[in-house]
């Protein structure tokens, strides 16, 4: 209801909430102690072991870490076009 | 039974200085025998919160180096007996003292004093480390805003890395206006991120701005809201049950007269 009405009047959600909400994430980073460099740099790893075994579209994966209750995840999120026939071999 | 406490916040200018002045004189006031020992070492302030700047003869570094006995470099408080301050040099810099020079005079102090508490400097550096070293529990300082928080939180994850399990939490300059708004983060949001215990909620108080003009601690003003906030953090460090503070919520008039800027 005050959030319609908030709606209806083009009232912003409060920033207090907002901050709440960007420091959980912020925080999950600094916690895990994992900077965006080596985010970005698992990316790539993940990218390189998964293409071995299914067609992936790079450029559309994301990665990201999660709050999920009291635990952090690791979430990824990997477009595949298709199955590579029996994986490759892996020397 | 003594007790080193250090006051701490990542941060700057989130109040630390202003705490240590605070729950120093009001431990003082219930009788307690309480050293506050300056570790800002460079930038130090804690002798003008308590208006002993012109009492300073030695200091800090002067003890740890062995040229004075502690007992030399402590200021008394001119009007609290039970109140004495360990100043820090203003032109040394934080190198000037280590971590094992503070727990061995922590040590010394133990032996004389109720409480030690120990104003430590901003950051995470060499000043952060020496000032938590002697220290069995530690008070972090924060604001309800978005960084102050992060550092608290960070300030947090190093003081466990030094084995320092006795944390408690520090509200500082807290707007009711505006949390009643849902324009600042509210007890319940700092409370579930840092999810440590919290021992006080400190309003920001015009009178603090007024106590430190005249260096006396605003706890030993009865009328001040901030001054109260302290007197009942006081208490829960000695033990007593105190519920937190409401605030009043403002007045029809009184809005009235923002919103018209009046
Ligand atoms: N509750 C409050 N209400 C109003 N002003 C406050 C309050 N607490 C602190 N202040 C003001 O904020 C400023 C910073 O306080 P203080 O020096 O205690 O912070 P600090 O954490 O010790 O800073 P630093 O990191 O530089 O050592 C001072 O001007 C002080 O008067
Ligand atoms: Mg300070």
């Amino acid at each position: 209801m005050l959030n319609a009405l908030m709606k209806i009047f083009g009232k912003k959600e409060p920033s207090g909430k907002v901050a709440r909400d960007r420091l959980k994430v912020v925080l999950i980073h600094d916690r895990a102690s994992v900077s965006p460099e080596v985010m970005e740099h698992l990316k790539h790893d993940i990218l390189e072991v998964v293409a071995k075994y299914l067609d992936i579209r790079p450029q559309e994966m994301n990665i990201s870490l999660a709050d999920d209750e009291d635990s952090v995840a690791l979430v990824a999120n990997i477009p595949v076009t298709s199955m590579r026939h029996g994986g490759k071999h892996i020397e | 039974m003594s007790e080193i406490i250090v006051i701490t916040s990542g941060k700057g200018g989130v109040g630390k200085t202003t705490t240590t002045a605070n729950l120093g004189m009001g431990l003082a006031m219930r009788g307690k025998k309480v050293v506050l020992v300056d570790t800002d070492t460079g930038l130090r302030n804690l002798d003008l919160l308590l208006g002993l700047e012109n009492r300073i003869m030695y200091d800090l570094i002067d003890v740890t180096q062995g040229r004075v006995p502690y007992k030399k470099a402590l200021v008394r408080h001119k009007k609290q007996e039970n109140l004495f301050l360990l100043p820090t040099s203003q032109v040394k810099d934080k190198t000037a003292v280590n971590p094992e020079e503070l727990v061995k005079l922590c040590d010394e102090l133990r032996q004389e004093f109720d409480f030690i508490l120990i104003d430590c400097p901003a950051g995470i550096e060499q000043g952060f480390k020496t000032a938590i070293a002697a220290a069995d529990c530690a008070i972090v300082v924060t604001m309800p805003e978005i960084s102050a928080v992060r550092d608290a939180d960070k300030i947090i994850g190093e003081l466990g890395r030094a084995d320092k399990e006795n944390i408690k939490l520090v509200v500082n300059r807290i707007r009711p206006q505006m949390v009643e708004k849902g324009d600042m983060l509210d007890m319940d949001d700092i409370n579930d991120i840092l999810s440590i215990e919290c021992i006080g909620q400190v309003p920001d108080d015009e009178m603090v701005v007024t106590s430190t003009n005249r260096g006396e601690p605003c706890i030993t003003m009865e009328k001040s809201q901030a001054g109260q906030a302290y007197r009942n953090i006081v208490g829960r460090i000695l033990g007593e049950k105190i519920p937190f503070m409401t605030f009043p919520k403002e007045g029809f008039f009184s809005r009235l007269k923002r919103v018209f800027n009046l």
